[in-house]
């Protein structure tokens, strides 16, 4: 066994153990940041398979932004985890149901004629000044352009609904517009009357 | 070196020796930055005291003298602060999570100096030299919110909460920015290699370098560093006035000192980042006769100490920042004028090369 299958070795016993604890841990924050032990992992894996771009853009996209809004939203909400678990019995049967059927999706996949490991061999080391970047980058806007703009479209399709769908203008609210506050003139505000002086008696 | 690589492939065998070799070296020059950094951070805070002092027409620390030189008094003043934090109790609050509470520091000063592995000091004096090293940063940063946050919960202190809320939402907007402001920069050196960033740079002059045709860059990444650092006038994270230290409050002893290193060490690498990516690295000003005899290190440590005068400069000088002005700054000010000045780049970059050549002065397109 050499250095690269430990290092593979200690690197996924990490990802089952973060992953298993991330749904079985009673506090929601560590099942959080268990799920980002679990991304960073897998990240080191990634890496050791020399697909160093996305390895990184694992970390930077899913540890760095979108865990980060996850863990503050658990953080703000205080969850009953009594009311979580009620039911659980109940819905145990259905849910085993869909895992078995996932279980059973992916290793067709894996164990299959398309991605079995005769058809997917470890990928051959590269020189030096090889750049994965600069490949992917390449790859993406060249031959899969129109794939890569679609996916590009749907994610801002998504992102303006989501900004439409919780934008509300609130009639109560009280607080400056500056861009009323500038538009001000004084005829609007003041009314100048001359009145006629008056004799103190 | 090479003798005692021999060594442990005598002791250890052909594989595991060259494995062990490089483990080792990798850890002697990891101590190697690591030090200095610390040093580094340890001065920095007495160069923020002194030069802030002058600025305000006051002294600073002057008590504490080093070994009893007498010319040199303050100059003890950052061991005398170190040897004291250390030796104060670290106190946990009753209601705090402990486990969370003492990971937060762990959690802040690990990006902080893990950040430094592929900061290139000098052509040939770099720990890693990887391809994707301005992502590797980029990454790096990103996860510094984590100590800052995990830090406001565990506490189970308002003040303490309230202030790693506002870090969190500061730092996660103003990264964008960031982000955006150096994806000019590798447009421009087409590659993400931080040494090949600074030779792309290498020029006649210090008009060779990124600063001139990506200045609204650098102002954006200056800036946008500035509020990611959470220093003034961007520091609402720790806003005294409001809510009186933000997200340290209940933090004591080393457990505080960690996340007073892991914040200056942090400024210390938006400094030096800012120095490889707009102001040539190592790069001497001018390409001549004088200049050249300073080695490249000494170049680059000079620059790194002048945006870190910028640093302190501005504690001095601006008030704070209310809170909606920081997110309006960063949302609707910086991100616009990146996204500006991407499209511009990749308009001018993709001329064909007779209509760029006959711009007027152009020696950087």
């Amino acid at each position: 066994m050499n250095f690269q299958d430990i290092l593979f070795y200690i690197f996924s016993t990490i990802l089952v153990a973060s992953a298993l604890g991330v749904i079985t841990v009673r506090n929601p924050v560590y099942s959080a940041l268990l799920l980002v032990l679990a991304f960073v992992t897998c990240a080191g894996l990634w890496l050791m398979l020399e697909a160093e771009f996305l390895a990184i853009a694992l970390v930077l996209v899913y540890v760095g932004a979108v865990m980060v809004l996850f863990l503050f939203v658990v953080m703000m909400l205080d969850i009953n985890l009594d009311r979580l678990r009620e039911g659980f019995w109940k819905w145990f049967p259905f849910g085993a149901v869909i895992a078995l059927i996932m279980v059973a999706e992916i290793s067709m996949v894996l164990v299959g004629k398309y991605f079995g490991l005769e058809e997917m061999p470890t990928p051959r080391p590269q020189d030096a000044d090889y750049s994965n970047t600069r490949e992917l980058g390449r790859l993406i806007y060249t031959e899969y352009v129109y794939a890569f703009e679609l996916a590009a479209v749907l994610l801002l399709v998504a992102m303006v609904t989501a900004i439409a769908l919780t934008l509300r203008h609130r009639e109560d609210k009280r607080s400056p517009n500056p861009s009323k506050q500038v538009k001000v003139r004084k005829e609007d505000r003041i009314r100048m009357v001359s009145m006629p002086s008056e004799k103190k008696e | 070196m090479e003798n005692i690589q021999q060594q442990f492939v005598e002791i250890f065998g052909i594989e595991w020796g060259s494995m062990l070799f490089s483990l080792a070296s990798n850890v002697t020059f990891i101590f190697a930055i690591v030090i200095p950094l610390l040093l580094g951070v340890a001065y920095l805070t007495f160069a923020e005291r002194k030069i802030i002092a002058y600025m305000q027409i006051r002294v600073g620390p002057n008590r504490v003298t080093f070994f009893g030189i007498p010319w040199l008094r303050g100059w003890g003043q950052p061991i005398a602060d170190a040897v004291k934090a250390i030796m104060k109790e670290i106190i946990i609050p009753t209601g705090a999570n402990k486990l969370l509470f003492i990971l937060a520091p762990v959690l802040t000063i690990m990006p902080a100096l893990a950040a430094w592995a592929v900061i290139p000091f000098s052509p040939e004096l770099v720990l890693a030299d990887i391809n994707a090293g301005l992502l590797y940063i980029l990454a790096m940063t990103s996860m510094g919110i984590y100590g800052i946050i995990i830090a406001g919960w565990a506490s189970n202190s308002k003040y303490a909460f309230l202030g790693a809320m506002r870090s969190a939402a500061q730092v996660v907007s103003y990264e964008l920015a960031m982000g955006f402001a150096l994806v000019c920069v590798l447009m421009m050196s087409r590659s993400l290699n931080l040494g090949d960033i600074v030779n792309g740079q290498q020029g006649n002059s210090l008009l060779n370098w990124y600063l001139i045709p990506l200045f609204p860059m650098f102002l954006v990444y200056l800036i946008s560093g500035i509020a990611e650092t959470n220093r003034a006038p961007f520091d609402v994270a720790e806003g005294e006035s409001e809510i009186v230290a933000g997200f340290h409050v209940d933090y004591s002893g080393m457990a505080f000192t960690v996340f007073f290193l892991a914040e200056y060490s942090n400024m210390i690498l938006v400094a030096t980042l800012t120095s490889i990516m707009f102001l040539g690295g190592w790069l001497p000003p001018v390409d001549m006769e004088p200049f050249t005899w300073i080695p490249g290190f000494i170049w680059l440590l000079l620059k790194i100490a002048f945006i870190l005068f910028f640093f302190l400069w501005f504690r001095a000088t601006f008030p704070r920042y209310r809170y909606d002005q920081i997110m309006r700054l960063g949302w609707k000010v910086f991100i616009p004028i990146t996204l500006i000045w991407i499209v511009l780049l990749g308009l001018i970059m993709q001329l064909p090369e007779s209509i760029r050549n006959s711009f007027p002065l152009n020696i950087w397109f």
